[in-house]
């Protein structure tokens, strides 16, 4: 598949303090990319330079074969600011009726946008009383006209409901399917609910991590934590077996890297009836998060 | 021009719910209306029709309220867009920056046309009242509506570059009073003290006609009263009309706008989102 975004090398400096440095990547037709870094790692930055917004001070960008910011990348790129905003005075109707003009799109299409994003019934009132989570979807009706071919969307569940983001992300697997490009931000991993097929990790402006959750995962090798509840009386017996572990509040704790897993498996196994239960908590995403973006503590 | 048109068409929906465009017409009617009343009076020994009475008093009105009108429109036009965090949305779209500024600019030339329209033809039809010699003064009416909204156009595009160079709404505002001050109260002050002090001198007979012309509302009312012959009826800057041939006023009045508008776009571009 062709890439519809490729970045190499990209450094931003900001009068001399450097925002990015040496960041390359591409996204392929169809595919979904979140982009993850707490706030100030960089990744607003890196939107406005894809979107020609702001200048890059070193490295390549092509949008869809053509150069960020050039009347032909704007035409096929669509874009959701982090908090987006609308005049108040307009309704949501004639915002995108705007939009859509400026699209060169028929404005007749703005009641259907809306119905997309299930704002139908706030469409003839103004921006001005909506909520924010209403202000966010108008955002992503405007980021859905003229079947664009790369979505830039920047924080685009920060606003929403769980109910909401769960529709929000089953819109993105539709245009994706349909072949559009899809890159979001994110400051947590959890957000992204795996529901991508990408993840990059951006730390002070560098790329530190690349590649599916899975992959990821493997990549971390964070250790695993296990609580075994002894059968009454074995307690210490079974401490004995498995060296390192903690006894509190008549559990066992213990970790073991992703190597040994198996291994502590076999020997709590090999203790037969003595464990009552046994519980595995793999490392969870805000864990491996933290371990590449290397905010441990905080 | 599609997007123009689009921006243009939403520009003056936000003007009508803001309010702006039922200020505009309501302040300029009423002041016309007073100006046609109270100024109808003296006309009679002067031997010139009412209406070219009237529209030298409307000409004196214009030149203040026109401006202030105009920036107080467009102060906000790119300061605002920043304080909402709009234009960043706005500017990834396929539409230029010049393209955006034009937009705008032709809702509220359409809000100030509407407004100068409403009071002289109040003024005009109060003056025919009283009067049907009126009719000599028509083409004078005519040249002062036209050159008021050129007028408007110049200080639109002047409110938009004092917009784009402030970037807060606040700020934007004050410079815009500035401007004003400047432009149309401060400016013909510091020109009558230079005068004074010269006492007909070199700058009174060389400079004081080309300062004059420089500043855009001055070009507008020399311009509106050399044409319409009623410098007769007008003191101070009457007696420069007609000294100063029509032809070269009217060159100001047209070139301001484009200018100012230039201006603007210049600002704009400078703009980082």
């Amino acid at each position: 598949m062709t890439s519809t975004l490729t970045i190499s090398g990209l450094t931003k400096r900001f009068e001399g303090v450097a925002a990015l440095t040496g960041v390359s990547f591409s996204v392929a037709a169809g595919e979904r990319v979140a982009l993850l870094g707490h706030n100030g790692a960089g990744k607003s930055t890196m939107m406005k330079i894809i979107l020609g917004l702001i200048p890059a001070s070193d490295g390549r960008v092509e949008v869809c074969g053509a150069a960020p910011g050039s009347a032909e990348a704007r035409r096929r790129v669509a874009y959701l600011p982090e908090n987006a905003a609308f005049h108040p005075a307009l309704t949501g109707e004639e915002q995108l009726r705007l939009y859509l003009r400026l699209r060169g799109e028929d404005p007749r299409g703005a009641l259907a946008l809306l119905e997309r994003v299930g704002l139908h019934a706030a469409a003839k009132r103004r921006i001005g009383t909506y909520s924010k989570g209403m202000r966010q979807r108008v955002g992503l009706a405007q980021a859905l006209i003229g079947r664009p071919r790369l979505l830039v969307l920047d924080e685009p569940t920060s606003g929403l409901d769980p109910v909401s983001r769960r529709d929000f992300y089953a819109l993105l697997d539709a245009l994706a399917a349909d072949g559009a490009s899809i890159l979001l931000s994110s400051h947590a991993l959890t957000e992204v609910e795996a529901r991508t097929d990408r993840i990059l990790i951006l730390s002070e402006g560098r790329m530190v991590a690349e590649g599916s959750l899975t992959e990821l995962r493997r990549s971390a090798d964070l250790p695993v934590a296990l609580n075994v509840t002894p059968r009454n009386g074995y307690a210490s017996e079974i401490a004995a077996n498995l060296p390192g572990a903690i006894e509190a509040g008549g559990l066992l704790h213990l970790t073991c890297s992703q190597s040994d897993k198996l291994a502590v498996f076999g020997r709590i196994a090999g203790l037969g009836t003595k464990v009552a239960d046994l519980e595995v908590l793999p490392p969870s995403l805000e864990d491996i998060y933290s371990h590449f973006s290397g905010r441990h503590g905080q | 021009m599609t997007r123009i048109l689009a921006t243009a068409d939403s520009e003056f929906r936000i003007a009508l719910r803001n309010r702006w465009v039922a200020i505009a017409l309501v302040l300029m009617a009423v002041f016309s209306l007073v100006l046609s009343l109270a100024g109808s009076a003296p006309s009679g020994g002067l031997g010139a029709d009412r209406l070219s009475v009237t529209v030298a008093s409307l000409t004196s009105l214009a030149v203040y309220l026109v401006p202030l009108l105009a920036l107080l429109m467009s102060f906000d036009a790119v300061a605002g867009e920043v304080e909402r965090g709009t234009l960043p949305l706005l500017l990834t779209y396929p539409v230029s920056r010049a393209e955006v500024l034009l937009g705008k600019c032709l809702a509220h030339v359409a809000i100030l046309a509407l407004a100068v329209a409403a009071g002289y033809g109040l003024a005009a039809a109060v003056t025919f009242a009283f009067d049907d010699r009126s009719v000599a003064g028509l083409p004078a009416l005519w040249r002062l509506g036209w050159s008021s909204v050129a007028l408007g156009a110049t200080f639109l595009g002047a409110g938009y570059a004092v917009s784009a160079l402030a970037r807060r709404p606040s700020g934007a505002a004050g410079m815009a009073v500035g401007l004003w001050l400047g432009l149309v109260v401060l400016y013909d002050l510091a020109l009558l003290a230079a005068v004074v002090a010269d006492n007909g001198g070199w700058f009174t007979t060389e400079a004081f006609p080309v300062a004059l012309l420089v500043n855009p509302a001055d070009a507008f009312r020399l311009f509106n009263l050399a044409a319409s012959g009623a410098s007769g009826v007008s003191a101070g800057v009457g007696g420069a009309a007609s000294v100063i041939p029509v032809w070269q006023s009217v060159l100001p009045v047209l070139l301001w706008p484009v200018a100012a508008m230039s201006l603007a776009v210049l600002a704009f571009r400078r703009v980082s989102p």
